[in-house]
């Protein structure tokens, strides 16, 4: 049998995530993509904890802890750095949760996009913030509850989309990924690493603890996200729009039922998301018709 | 090489023959000369680093943290707004030892909009862990930045050189800018021993419990210590190369001093000129400046003091509800002293207030008289 992800560990075993974290998995296979030749720039986030406490680190490359708005323009600095030392082999990985990146980080993203700093920028997206315990993010979906959106006022309104938003921002490469799709995204963060300047990726990566569903379903739910189109796999590069299409599109009751944090949604509210989702993909679909 | 030049360009000059290899900033009055300036060599090819224009404050130290962990020479300037937005970062750069340069023009803070010279900036950046000058003059700040660098990159902390605001930034004098030649002989290239390095991969700045926390604070107390002398040694080598001396604090005219100005900054030069005057007129007044404000020269002070009857603390700030902050640290550096002199307070010229030289001199006779003094904050020239 051909193994199509590279065999090769870089993340140790040891590490601090919970049972069935998304966001342990995305780093393991970023760091199988993008190989020894990198640094991480880690701000506050989950994996502040889950990289392991002083003296340890699991992460198996060098690796900057740095303040919650400061993923992208410590990163900055870093390459900055190794462009003067001309050390042009390495790759700058900033890597944040969607807090991180969304919300407090996004100045700083946005500055290091339109001055072309090379570096990839991953936004694990959990859709809230999950280190300090589920406080809804801008990245949190219309429908959901966390702690600071309970169930009688959950989240209104859309996630913040942040790969148009990048995109807008003409940067080589702007892109949706997920933990359910491992080759997709090792594929996409390949070509990342031959692209100059900020290069986004915006890997949905499910939260046992946060979405409150059993730590064995992390895998399925991400790909039930893609299979109802909740969360779009696609990619804006230089420009053009190229989406996976599910084989079969699911409806997005299915997703939604699997997760505690939709669970006091009506069925009124279920077919409003399902009517907006369709929207979106609508919408997604005649981008690429037109930038594909 | 002689030129004659602003504070602003003197702090350009002097990042640029300390060789600075990445400079991040975002521009604020009035330190904006430096960037432009700084810009300009960098694009000239005259200084060869990495220019990195950011779009904060906050981003700019956060680049310099990243590039100097990464292990370069790192530089940046900013003042007032600019510096507050920082601090968050400031701890950062403590924190992880990191020892970058950072020029901040002394402006006062808002509201009400004020652009002009002012300390409250800096000095609420009092406990972020930086090392931080006061400079009187242009020469003063291209050889503390020099130093500045010597010094961070032995005690790995960050350094703050702060020059005032259009008195300095903005005013031309004579700087000797040193030959680069003396300048690398003087300031061996930055190669630190732990670095973000693909070859021997670590981790920096992570979580840490209550059971390390501790030591790694008591650490940065350690070398601030160290940073003491260093300044001292340091200034003395300096000297020896490079013709100007310099130590924690400058005395001037104290040693047979009765009564005593402790100031800091630009207004040390008026003060300077006040003391001379009084002299002429048979008073044995002195004054010791405040150079190294972090490290505080403790020792220095007390030496001073057991000469000196009065002692007399010009503050360009104010921390509300309490006083001006030389005044306070002079006085808790005396507390523990069997003879304890006078110690009045002159909160002076915020927000770019002119202090002249006949103010000064009324503030030394009024010490004298110990007359219409109060104990803790003398408001001077203040509109009724």
């Amino acid at each position: 049998m051909k193994l199509t992800i590279p065999e090769k560990e870089i993340l140790n075993p040891g590490h601090l995530a919970c049972q069935g974290c998304g966001a342990a998995l995305a780093m393991r296979y970023a760091l199988k993509a993008l190989g020894r030749k990198t640094i991480i720039v880690l701000p506050a986030c989950c994996w502040t904890v889950i990289d392991g406490p002083f003296p340890y680190s699991s992460a198996g490359v060098p690796l900057f802890h740095t303040a919650f708005e400061t993923a992208a323009s410590c990163g900055a600095g870093v390459n900055a750095a190794l462009e003067v030392k001309g050390k042009n082999e390495v790759t700058v990985l900033s890597w944040a949760g969607d807090g991180g990146t969304m919300d407090i980080g996004i100045q700083a993203l946005s500055g290091a996009a339109e001055r072309g700093d090379n570096l990839i920028y991953v936004c694990y997206d959990n859709e809230a913030y999950m280190n300090t315990g589920i406080q809804r993010s801008s990245s949190t979906p219309h429908g959901s509850w966390t702690s600071t959106t309970p169930v009688k006022a959950f989240k209104k309104g859309p996630k913040k989309n942040m790969i148009e938003i990048m995109a807008a921002h003409k940067i080589p490469y702007s892109v949706s990924a997920s933990i359910s799709h491992p080759e997709d995204f090792i594929a996409k963060l390949q070509i990342a690493k031959q692209l100059k300047g900020v290069k986004f990726m915006q890997i949905l990566s499910p939260c046992p603890a946060g979405w409150k569903y059993p730590s064995n379903l992390t895998v399925k739910i991400a790909k039930l996200a893609i299979e109802t189109c909740i969360f779009p796999l696609y990619e804006v590069k230089q420009g053009r729009y190229k989406v996976k299409k599910p084989a079969n599109k699911k409806p997005v009751s299915e997703y939604l039922k699997l997760q505690g944090r939709f669970r006091h949604l009506t069925g009124e509210e279920i077919d409003e998301i399902q009517k907006n989702t369709d929207q979106v993909w609508k919408e997604l679909l005649k981008k690429e018709k037109v930038f594909g | 090489m002689k030129k004659f030049i602003t504070g602003n360009h003197a702090v350009s000059f002097g990042a640029k023959i300390s060789r600075a290899e990445v400079i991040a900033a975002y521009p604020i009055t009035p330190q904006t000369e430096i960037v432009e300036k700084l810009s300009e060599m960098v694009a000239s090819g005259e200084l060869k680093a990495k220019f990195a224009k950011v779009e904060s404050e906050h981003s700019a130290l956060a680049a310099c943290i990243g590039a100097s962990a990464a292990g370069c020479r790192s530089f940046t300037a900013t003042s007032s707004q600019g510096l507050a937005l920082m601090h968050e970062m400031l701890h950062w750069a403590s924190g992880a030892r990191l020892p970058i340069v950072m020029a901040n023009v002394n402006r006062a803070m808002a509201p009400p909009w004020n652009v002009w010279s002012d300390q409250t900036d800096s000095l609420a950046q009092r406990d972020t862990g930086w090392i931080q000058f006061y400079c009187e003059s242009n020469q003063e700040i291209v050889d503390t930045i020099i130093q500045a660098y010597r010094i961070s990159e032995k005690v790995n902390l960050p350094a703050m050189v702060v020059l005032d605001a259009f008195i300095l930034s903005h005013t031309s004098e004579p700087v000797d800018v040193p030959e680069q030649k003396k300048v690398d002989r003087f300031l061996p290239s930055y190669d630190p021993k732990y670095k973000l390095d693909i070859d021997q991969p670590h981790a920096f700045g992570g979580l840490v419990n209550p059971e390390w926390y501790y030591e790694f604070r008591y650490k940065i107390a350690c070398s601030m210590e160290e940073a003491r002398g260093l300044i001292n040694e340091v200034g003395k080598e300096f000297g020896k190369q490079f013709g100007r001396n310099y130590g924690l604090v400058e005395k001037y005219r104290s040693n047979d001093a009765d009564v005593i100005l402790v100031v800091s900054g630009s207004l040390s030069s008026t003060a300077k000129e006040a003391v001379d005057r009084v002299r002429k007129k048979g008073r044995k007044a002195g004054l010791v400046r405040i150079r190294a404000f972090r490290p505080f020269p403790k020792e220095e002070i007390r030496k001073l003091a057991k000469k000196a009857g009065v002692i007399g603390v010009l503050d360009r700030n104010i921390s509300f509800g309490n006083e001006g902050i030389f005044f306070s640290e002079i006085k808790s550096a005396l507390y523990s002293q069997k003879r304890k002199p006078l110690v009045y307070g002159f909160v002076v010229g915020l927000g770019g207030r002119d202090v002249r030289c006949k103010d000064i001199e009324k503030m030394i006779d009024s010490l004298y008289k110990k007359q219409g003094l109060k104990k803790d904050i003398n408001w001077i020239g203040l509109k009724k």
